[in-house]
């Protein structure tokens, strides 16, 4: 009598957990559907309209059918570059900071400090830099553009920089150092070399990251339907042009925001397939 | 005090003895690389080595014994100046380096360093870098830049590591391609290539088996006719035979220092009787 | 006793040939690279200061009932935040509703559940879904989500619930409701990862604890894990939240942008982001730009202060970077 009341509970209990573990395989379909189905819309929508024009011609005159995005992606890679330069040096060297000197207590709390800024909503650093840069100058342009992207890019290449080389294996700095070779010469040709892989794929998110970022370009770089090549004057950038163009009221420009949004789609992932690729090898070096 | 309870047929105790025959002269005859007096070293609180006093000979190995946790590793990279690495180390005495004192106030760790070189438990070539660079990475991080020399250099090293024949055509491949006990002598050549006077070792052969290990012992005693050679390591028996003088350390005092032959056969201290037979370890 | 000679200086070619060392270069480098990590201490202050600057005339104008007026008159110069709270807070609200069970979820099938040879292609794809930017999200929502949302679920929803306040009113398709499913798609993948963070981070000794009971798969991860990493769990939902309040494009695109607060889910809302995305360009008076930067005052310190919570919660379970679980 007993013994089949506690069969019997046993095989609830373990119904209970097969459901649960259908129930949470569900939930895991749910989370990745929308993957699918933006891809496919942008696939259906937007790969007709990814021709030779969208990469050679300029915006065309409102209303009028017809024309590219190619200053767009031009200026999206000056507005790249330029945030490089303020993002790349700031967050790899202040990775290095955090990574081979200071205090236990003090790093911590500027490790808390990048984790914190890594949250702070990106259009929020379009208001700081057209304070700082726009108005002082008097005008948009892709210096702003690109300072306001770097920005946001030095918190995150500062926590991956530090990682990736608290990694490095104490043994490599001791030897260099036991041959007279000073300490600084040995971080940067001996650990950082070592740990060259991993900056880089951190460098290469982050790109990937402010790469597809309209927020804080809206009133810094503003965007340009033209060729431009001041770069203190206003710039365009694809995610601003997708943006314009989809709240517009043309259904040729609606045409375009697709392909535009395909190609940059299809740029990010290149770059984080790249990283996957170039950590995978990692992990088979050091296997 | 004789009574070891070593059998004699024990090869190891019997190539002591051997070797024993050769005259290995007392410190005082012959002339010293380092002195080091009454050096006390501090992590923190803790006293890692308590006022020890020892000459190191030149052209000769010296090795340091004693159990775990004893200062061995300490006292070896106090040579060096190795052990100031870990933050907070406080140091009391002198360590006079052919008559310089290493810790004076004026002196730059680096330039120590590159007079006594160190190789290390794990082998550790630079994984980025060839063979060939990592040879040479000592000298082209410190200024060198004439392509010749460096090349010169890089051959002399590896000859003198025994590792020439078996790199020479492979010198552009991975540091990390070779085997354990060739990293090893590859680690050597690079501590070799900038020229020190002195050699340290800190347990070089504990990760090797006994084909490499032997070939690093040999390789040691050819090298002592030009450096100096300080090693450390829990291994009686190498200590045994590598080494020309040998000094006992336990809790981070010197309880012993002399011919290796004496300290084996002949142990003047009990503590270090006790050590070599066993006893404890 | 003897010191022996120093080898004479022709054999020792190589030093003399290496550069004397200097501490200089040591030096510089430390300060060098001290400076550029303190640099994030100097962004935080620089925007403290810029927000507050370029503000500073409309807090003077209008003070606290700024946060608790809801008109937005930019004719009439008359600015209150108030209906843009509502609406960042309702829509992140709806956000985590909808986000916070299936990540959580997802989580645990993806530490305690699922078979080992699924599980990391399922991670890669939610990191594709993470990488996807916020404007190309916000495309898809005009013009595939919205008006599907507007033929099936919404009517369905009328249909079901119309009789509560929540979902009275007409049907038009950008609305508050379609905000808060757009940031739950954008916040999805960061609960996601953090949580599998955490979760992995519970030590396999409770599992195998609550194996050697006896206990079935979800019992184990209810008693030995959930338990456990609770309090990192409630960090993960914060940082969802953090992320959710800061979402500016995607939710500009699909919320209707109209400064209103209504009970209705249906109706079109407006967030602090969405306000200052879209009419930081149009503001054509200082006072019109200065409440816009007030706005930004405003999100930053809401953001800021959920941020510096979640990263609290998460630090007392595990010292892994969220920057890594993000990307």
């Amino acid at each position: 009598m007993m013994h089949s009341k506690r069969k019997d509970r046993h095989r609830w209990r373990k119904f209970k957990s097969a459901l649960v573990s259908f129930g949470t395989f569900a939930a895991a379909v749910s989370v990745i559907a929308p993957l699918g189905l933006v891809f496919f819309h942008l696939l259906v929508n937007g790969a007709s309209s990814v021709n030779w024009d969208f990469f050679t011609q300029l915006p065309k005159p409102v209303g009028s059918p017809g024309g590219g995005m190619v200053n767009a992606i031009v200026g999206s890679l000056e507005l790249l570059v330029l945030a490089s330069v303020v993002g790349i040096p700031i967050g790899v060297l202040g990775g290095v900071y955090l990574a081979e000197y200071g205090s236990a207590r003090g790093n911590s709390m500027l490790r808390f400090l990048a984790d914190v800024l890594n949250g702070v909503p990106s259009i929020t650093w379009g208001v700081v830099v057209y304070g700082l840069v726009v108005l002082r100058f008097k005008g948009f342009s892709a210096y702003a553009g690109g300072l306001a992207l770097g920005i946001i890019m030095v918190p995150l290449i500062l926590r991956t920089t530090e990682e990736v080389i608290l990694l490095v294996p104490n043994g490599y700095r001791e030897a260099s150092l036991a041959l007279g070779i000073a300490r600084w010469k040995t971080i940067v040709h001996v650990v950082m070399k070592t740990a060259s892989k991993g900056i880089i794929t951190g460098i290469l998110l982050a790109l990937a990251r402010i790469g597809g970022e309209t927020a804080p370009l809206l009133f810094t770089a503003f965007g340009n339907r033209f060729w431009n090549h001041d770069l203190s004057q206003p710039v365009a950038a694809l995610p601003l042009q997708i943006f314009t163009y989809a709240i517009a009221p043309y259904d040729d420009w609606h045409r375009q925001a697709w392909a535009g949004a395909l190609v940059l789609v299809i740029g990010i992932f290149c770059v984080n397939v790249l990283v996957r690729i170039l950590t995978r090898e990692r992990a088979r070096t050091t296997a | 005090m004789t009574n070891l309870s070593m059998s004699t047929s024990d090869p190891i105790v019997l190539e002591t003895r051997e070797r024993g025959t050769e005259t290995v002269p007392d410190t005082e005859e012959v002339p010293l690389t380092f002195r080091i007096k009454n050096l006390s070293i501090w992590y923190g609180e803790k006293r890692a080595i308590n006022d020890v006093t020892l000459d190191i000979s030149a052209n000769a190995v010296t090795s340091i014994i004693g159990p775990s946790g004893c200062g061995k590793s300490t006292l070896l990279r106090s040579l060096n100046r190795m052990h100031e690495l870990v933050p907070g180390t406080r140091i009391e005495g002198a360590v006079l380096l052919l008559g310089e004192n290493l810790y004076a106030l004026d002196v730059d760790p680096a330039t120590v360093r590159r007079r006594v070189g160190m190789v290390f438990q794990k082998s550790n070539p630079f994984p980025t870098m060839s063979i060939g660079e990592n040879v040479t990475i000592g000298l082209r991080l410190n200024g060198v830049r004439d392509q010749k020399f460096l090349n010169e250099r890089l051959e002399k090293s590896l000859r003198m590591a025994a590792l020439w024949d078996e790199v020479k055509d492979d010198l552009h491949k991975p540091g990390t391609s070779l085997s354990g006990g060739q990293q090893q002598r590859l680690c050597i050549a690079r501590a070799l290539a900038v020229e020190p006077e002195v050699i340290l070792m800190d347990e070089p052969c504990s990760a090797l088996d006994p084909i490499a290990t032997a070939k690093i012992e040999e390789l040691i005693h050819d090298l002592k006719a030009q450096y100096t050679i300080v090693i450390v390591t829990h291994n009686m028996q190498q200590a045994g035979r590598v080494s020309d003088y040998t000094a006992f350390l336990y809790l981070g005092r010197l309880v012993e220092f002399g011919p290796t032959t004496k300290i084996f056969t002949n142990p003047s201290d009990p503590q270090t009787e006790d050590y070599i037979t066993g006893r404890f370890g | 006793m003897t010191i022996a000679a120093p080898m004479p200086v022709s054999e020792r070619s190589a030093s003399a040939r290496m550069t004397p060392p200097s501490r200089f270069g040591d030096k510089a480098f430390e300060w060098l690279t001290l400076g550029m990590a303190l640099v994030v201490i100097l962004m935080i202050f620089l925007i403290g200061w810029q927000l507050t600057r370029g503000s500073s005339l409309a807090i003077q104008k209008f003070g606290l009932r700024f946060l608790t007026t809801s008109t937005w008159d930019p004719v009439a110069e008359e600015f209150g935040a108030l209906p843009f709270i509502y609406g960042t807070l309702v829509s992140s609200l709806i956000a985590l509703l909808i986000a916070v069970p299936l990540s959580i979820a997802t989580a645990i099938y993806l530490t305690e559940l699922a078979p080992l040879w699924i599980r990391q292609p399922i991670v890669s794809l939610i990191e594709m879904l993470a990488a996807i930017p916020s404007v190309i999200l916000g495309l898809w929502g005009i013009f595939v989500m919205i008006p599907w949302l507007r033929n099936y679920p919404f009517p369905l929803l009328k249909k079901l619930f119309g009789w509560t306040p929540f979902f009275t009113g007409p049907i038009l398709g950008p609305s508050m409701l379609a905000g808060g499913i757009i940031i739950a798609i954008m916040i999805l993948p960061i609960i996601t990862s953090v949580s599998r963070e955490i979760l992995r981070s519970v030590p396999n000794l409770q599992r195998e604890a609550a194996y050697a009971l006896g206990a079935t798969r979800w019992e184990v991860t209810r008693i030995a894990v959930l338990s456990y990493a609770l309090k990192g769990l409630f960090g993960a939902v914060i940082l969802g939240l953090g992320r959710a309040l800061g979402e500016t494009l995607a939710v500009t695109m699909v919320i209707g942008n109209t400064p209103q607060i209504a009970a209705s889910l249906f109706k079109p809302g407006y967030t602090l982001a969405s306000v200052i995305a879209n009419e930081f360009t149009e503001a054509t008076t200082e006072i019109y730009l200065q409440a816009l930067v007030e706005i930004g005052l405003v999100l930053f310190g809401v953001t800021i202060a959920v941020n510096l919570l979640a990263q609290l919660l998460l630090r007392t379970m595990t010292t892994t970077s969220t920057t890594r679980a993000v990307q």
